[in-house]
């Protein structure tokens, strides 16, 4: 468990609002669209930061630690 | 439920007495007035009945069973819920048989991906949080009742029906011995989740049910690791699912475990398919030794209300009013909070020390506390158990982070009871006087403790009344002993205690300077604080607390 910087960072309690919109996003998206709406908004985020190595940064992140076995 | 062979109350470790019904007067025909009735003696019930008796006020405290309840059930009590046993005086046994413990560690598959850390300080008399089986609970507190003259313990003696009026209620009451009527001014409905007492009344809980069902088992067995709080996120012992983990005292461990989505409840409770699941997960965490199933049950998540908590001269309290999921261990430490709360409002009211308009601030406040309940009940719920695909998907996204990365790890937090603020009391007059301070508990809040140089605490120096808090190095004010001499003549018990020393802890943890005033509740939570005294006010927020309802 090693701690990270990642700049600029969001506070716990928007973060959590975060988290609640995710998933109901998800919902909303349903089960045959989940993966091309997840790429979405990875992409309208990567336009939002201004600049490209972060969005390179939070990629190396979310490859980090995948499961062998797959996931949820 | 029990392993086959074994009968409903045939524990590997507590024997269950069994309490015979009792010859009462009303069997012999000789009907009086009770002031107060309490339907359930259990934890809540007790609760009730012993705070009750710390006002002088006689109970009847009925229950339909001959013994304690079955199976372990709650097992978590909270530090509110510790000071509550201290102030009825029934909390020695329980320090001495109980676990204390302030840490907890969750887990994603085979990562530890968050570290609990309960606050604390040298300060407080109790740790965050103790576990103890209910029956213990139980037994503790039943000595406790047995032993106070006041409360007329009545077992074997069920409540069959109700008739209410605006200020009394008549109950219908069957035990082995016969059945009678009994009249009583006031009557405490605790008596559980599937409350008789609701029914009969035509009254209906209100609010969600949560998807996710675990199983609750309890084993017993030889197993090194300290008294935390573990939890398991899709570990291998129970893949997909959740699993927690909680010591008990006699060497009893308490594993809870998330069913998959579309097993049966029917095959899971079955004795086989515990055994098997139970078993994979103690394989899990390491556990090789020798085990034995003591009890199991099923349980969903629900955050169920009702609207009013009082119903004329009937009352719920505890889990007859609502039910808060497991996570969070709010249910058995709301009820208790609830009896301790109607116990001391209701003793001043039948004392006639207060209005009987007092007790409307019960349904606010206290349902206030379950609402709040509610919403962290919500979120450690949807992270538990997560209702649908994207609560799910989002969760092992928050914990696949959480296992090289700090910034999700908060979302893992079982959010555990914390004390409940009455931030909107009927009882609070001047809230806005908070505004003058820098520190110290708002209005509403519990009082903070504090440790004193000869190893006591603050707040055991309170009394059983309303307790005045004043900081003066110089003889009191004249103006300050008027008001001492009319809040003293107002309510019979109210203590005060002045406090000498401004540069100590004392005044550091309450934001205190001179002349700063404090005045607690008998429930110890803050009525009313003034960084410089002002005595109308004071005055006047006592009122309030004695059920003056004039603004």
């Amino acid at each position: 468990m090693t701690e990270t910087a990642t700049t600029p960072t969001t506070p716990f309690d928007e973060l959590e609002q975060a988290y609640e919109a995710l998933a109901q996003a998800i919902d909303r998206a349903g089960p045959h669209n989940e993966a091309v709406f997840l790429a979405k908004l990875a992409l309208t985020l990567g336009q939002q930061l201004g600049s490209v190595a972060p969005f390179k940064e939070a990629i190396a992140m979310a490859l980090q630690d995948l499961p062998a076995r797959g996931g949820a | 439920m029990r392993p086959a062979g074994r009968g409903e109350l045939d524990s590997l470790y507590f024997s269950y007495p069994t309490f015979a019904a009792k010859a009462v007067p009303e069997l012999d025909g000789i009907a009086s007035t009770h002031k107060v009735t309490i339907v359930g003696a259990g934890p809540i019930g007790m609760t009730a009945a012993l705070t009750l008796a710390r006002y002088g006020i006689a109970s009847v405290l009925l229950d339909a069973k001959s013994t304690f309840n079955d199976g372990s059930r709650a097992t978590c009590i909270a530090r509110p819920s510790m000071q509550i046993f201290d102030r009825i005086g029934a909390v020695a046994p329980f320090v001495e048989k109980s676990l204390g413990w302030r840490h907890g560690r969750s887990y994603f598959r085979d990562h530890q991906i968050y570290r609990l850390e309960m606050p604390h300080s040298d300060d407080e008399k109790y740790l965050p949080m103790y576990n103890l089986q209910q029956q213990y609970m139980e037994q503790y507190l039943h000595d406790a009742v047995t032993a106070q003259p006041l409360i007329d313990m009545r077992w074997q003696s069920e409540v069959t029906g109700i008739a209410t009026a605006e200020r009394s209620a008549m109950l219908q009451v069957t035990s082995p011995l016969g059945s009678y009527a009994l009249d009583s001014a006031y009557v405490l409905a605790a008596d559980g989740a599937r409350s008789p007492m609701r029914s009969m009344l035509g009254l209906r809980l209100k609010g969600e049910n949560y998807e996710g069902r675990y199983v609750i088992a309890d084993v017993q067995m030889d197993h090194d690791f300290p008294t935390e709080r573990r939890a398991f996120f899709d570990p291998a012992g129970n893949p997909g699912g959740t699993v927690l983990i909680h010591k008990q005292p006699d060497n009893i461990w308490r594993v809870d475990y998330q069913l998959r989505e579309g097993e049966s409840e029917v095959d899971a409770v079955r004795e086989d398919n515990i055994r098997a699941r139970v078993g994979a997960i103690l394989d899990d965490i390491g556990h090789t030794g020798p085990w034995a199933l003591e009890w199991w049950s099923i349980y969903t998540a629900n955050t169920l209300a009702l609207d009013d908590y009082r119903h004329g001269p009937v009352i719920f309290i505890g889990d007859s009013a609502h039910i808060v999921p497991i996570f969070g261990v709010r249910g058995l430490n709301n009820g208790i909070a609830d009896a301790h709360n109607i116990g001391w409002k209701l003793g001043y009211v039948v004392n006639r020390w207060a209005d009987a308009a007092l007790l409307d601030s019960y349904t606010p406040e206290r349902r206030g506390a379950t609402l709040d309940v509610f919403a962290n009940a919500k979120k450690s719920t949807r992270f538990m158990t997560p209702p649908t695909r994207g609560w799910a998907l989002a969760r092992e996204a928050a914990l696949s982070l959480a296992i090289s990365h700090d910034f999700t790890r908060g979302l893992a937090n079982p959010r555990q009871m914390q004390p409940y603020t009455y931030a909107d009391s009927p009882l609070t007059r001047f809230p806005a006087r908070d505004g003058e301070f820098t520190a110290g508990p708002v209005c509403g809040a519990a009082a903070p403790n504090v440790r004193l140089a000869d190893g006591g605490h603050l707040l055991d120096q309170a009394g059983d009344g309303f307790t005045g808090i004043l900081f003066s190095a110089n003889t009191p004010s004249d103006e300050a002993a008027d008001l001492l001499q009319d809040l003293a003549a107002a309510d019979p018990k109210f203590t005060v205690h002045v406090i000498l020393d401004l540069d100590g802890a004392i005044a550091s943890t309450y934001g205190a300077g001179a002349n700063t005033f404090y005045l607690l509740r008998p429930d110890l939570h803050v009525a009313g604080r003034w960084r410089s005294l002002v005595p109308d006010e004071v005055r006047r927020t006592l009122a309030a607390g004695l059920g003056d309802s004039a603004p």
